[in-house]
């Protein structure tokens, strides 16, 4: 096969100086088309995103507050009344869902990573991939019918919802543990088990403390993703008035179910109804994006240079 | 530079290390696999005490996966064997009954990329060997462990005023030495070395090569080297390892002291490579 010179291939051909490929200037045209058309299809994705935040701010500020802090809305018919039964509730769901969800998702992602083999490990990631696209008022459902074979029909309590949430919350977990655990670069652990330390102290006392970072960070974002969930929870903790902090007796409201019912309900002062949803929605989006900060700075604290 | 152990109430283990712990380590028809690739073909040699023994050849001719062999940190990787009898001092390596996590402490290793915990101290990760495998230490009795284990590595004048400054703060010499501290501190009776210094520049590899011949009155060494010159120069005994083609198992061509290996040795091969023909 005769082998072709540069010049031959009409891509490649020299051009006769340098100063004449100035003439490129359709490459040029087209290099700022596509900035153009890139630059276009950000600020439509961040359309939405941006009137979101917009509007649920300048809807939410009206219902904001000291009651909606401090009061619940236990006995209001009326215009008064507040949210604090729902924002407490939101912070125990959530938080007891996280105690469920944490060490088993840290736990699950830390034997898929340092101890799974084969067969088991493949069926276990395949799960795990499944789960993580339950829909949530599946994982809700699931809850109920558990609850209800041991305690009976029209059972609401706050742990159920928990339960509900940790279903969609431990495959995240264990999805996000698994990534920063894959990152711990092997030579540490094998620097680990050259001083003769048994595989488990390992992991504990090298492994994880160097992936901590990402660990924590992975979890907040697990929980901000499930702190608004609204369809669990509906079926799960119920609808309440009165402010209610034992996840393991009676109904709980949360910010979420608050919302929705302020809403759909409004009763007589509908607008006043409407200004707390829209307020409840404000303070969901602020506590999400109050765990994303923290989750950076805890990032940025405490994350360790690996080389 | 050992002075300090004296004033510290020794433990049997101490004692024993004192009085020159260092132990042979025998090697019988060993072969090592990586799966169904036969990687080591057959080696068997003796690797004295209180000597250093170099094992050189060209790349990927199994040098390290026999050290790696000798620590029984070979098996680690998924679908390694190893066939053969490696014994410490006489006693089997790999019987039946025998604790790997054990032998790693009497066999210790430091590896070609200085790896210090990136998330503890230089103190904590002189201390390591001791926070992750014996129980509760007394306080004194580890800043008198890491202090000769800094010592000993040739570190602790440069870091004694900055101990619980994190380790990776330190250049990659010291970062090396701070590894080999680690390793001693838990006082094996050997030590591998595999390529100690191939990150290293020439000052630094001088400082390691040195303290490489003070270390050799307490321990075994072992150390892999592609640096001929580093060989002549640092080691007792060599041992020239080999491949016939690539993807043929590793053999060990010729073992024997240092000066006879470079100047006078038995096979052309070892001959060939020794002068740089190849290699």
């Amino acid at each position: 096969m005769e082998s072709a010179t540069v010049t031959d291939s009409p891509g490649l051909a020299r051009p006769s100086s340098l100063l004449a490929s100035g003439a490129g200037w359709r490459r040029r045209a087209k290099d700022r088309l596509m900035t153009v058309l890139i630059a276009g299809a950000f600020a439509l994705a961040m359309i939405p995103l941006i009137s979101l935040v917009y509007e649920v701010t300048k809807r939410g500020i009206p219902g904001l507050n000291l009651d909606f802090f401090t009061e619940d809305a236990r006995g209001v018919v009326g215009e008064g009344g507040g949210a604090s039964h729902a924002i407490v509730g939101t912070l125990v769901i959530t938080g007891v869902a996280a105690l469920i969800s944490v060490p088993i998702g840290i736990m699950g992602a830390i034997y898929l990573n340092e101890y799974g083999q084969g067969r088991l490990r493949r069926a276990l990631t395949f799960f795990v991939d499944v789960m993580t696209g339950i829909p949530s008022i599946v994982a809700g459902l699931f809850a109920y019918a558990l609850f209800e074979l041991f305690l009976g029909p029209g059972i609401r309590l706050g742990v159920m919802g928990s339960v509900a949430l940790s279903v969609l919350m431990i495959p995240i977990v264990i999805r996000s543990a698994e990534e920063v655990l894959k990152i711990v670069p092997n030579h540490l652990r094998e620097a680990a088990y050259a001083l003769g330390t048994p595989k488990w102290k390992t992991i504990v006392k090298v492994v994880l403390p160097t992936a901590f970072a990402g660990l924590v960070t992975g979890v907040m974002i697990a929980i901000a993703r499930i702190v608004g969930e609204t369809a669990p929870l509906l079926v799960t903790t119920g609808v309440v008035d009165s402010m209610n902090s034992d996840p393991f007796h009676g109904r709980m409201q949360n910010l979420a179910v608050y919302a929705y019912n302020e809403y759909r309900s409004p009763g007589v002062f509908k607008q006043a109804a409407y200004d707390k949803a829209w307020a409840a929605a404000l303070t969901l989006i602020a506590i999400v994006m109050l765990l994303n900060v923290a989750a950076r700075l805890v990032y940025r604290r405490y994350k360790t240079e690996i080389r | 530079m050992f002075k300090l152990s004296e004033d510290v109430v020794a433990e049997p283990k101490e004692q024993r290390a004192l009085a020159g712990g260092a132990k042979t380590i025998e090697v019988r028809d060993v072969n090592l696999f990586y799966g169904d690739f036969h990687a080591v073909e057959d080696v068997t040699m003796t690797i004295a005490p209180n000597k250093v023994t170099a094992l050189i050849g060209s790349s990927g001719c199994g040098k390290t996966t026999f050290l790696r062999s000798l620590n029984r940190m070979h098996e680690l990787t998924p679908g390694a064997r190893v066939d053969g009898h490696v014994s410490l001092d006489g006693e089997d390596v790999y019987a039946k009954g025998v604790d790997p996590v054990e032998v790693r402490r009497l066999i210790g290793m430091v590896f070609q990329q200085p790896n210090p915990f990136p998330t503890m101290s230089i103190y904590d990760n002189v201390a390591a060997g001791l926070n992750l495998n014996a129980r509760r230490v007394p306080k004194a009795r580890k800043d008198a462990v890491v202090e000769r284990s800094l010592r000993g590595a040739n570190l602790w004048e440069e870091v004694k005023d900055r101990l619980h400054k994190p380790g990776s703060g330190l250049s990659g010499g010291q970062q090396q030495r701070l590894c080999i501290a680690r390793a001693i501190a838990v006082e094996p009776e050997v030590l591998l070395m595999d390529e100690p210094c191939s990150a290293l520049d020439p000052l630094a590899t001088l400082a390691i090569e040195d303290l490489i011949a003070e270390l050799k009155n307490r321990y075994t060494i072992v150390i892999v080297t592609h640096n001929m010159q580093q060989a002549a120069r640092a080691s007792d005994v060599t041992a020239f390892f080999n491949l016939d083609a690539t993807g043929k198992p590793g053999h060990l061509v010729e073992v024997g002291a240092t000066n006879e290996i470079f100047t006078n040795p038995t096979e052309k091969q070892t001959e060939d490579y020794v002068s740089g023909r190849f290699g």
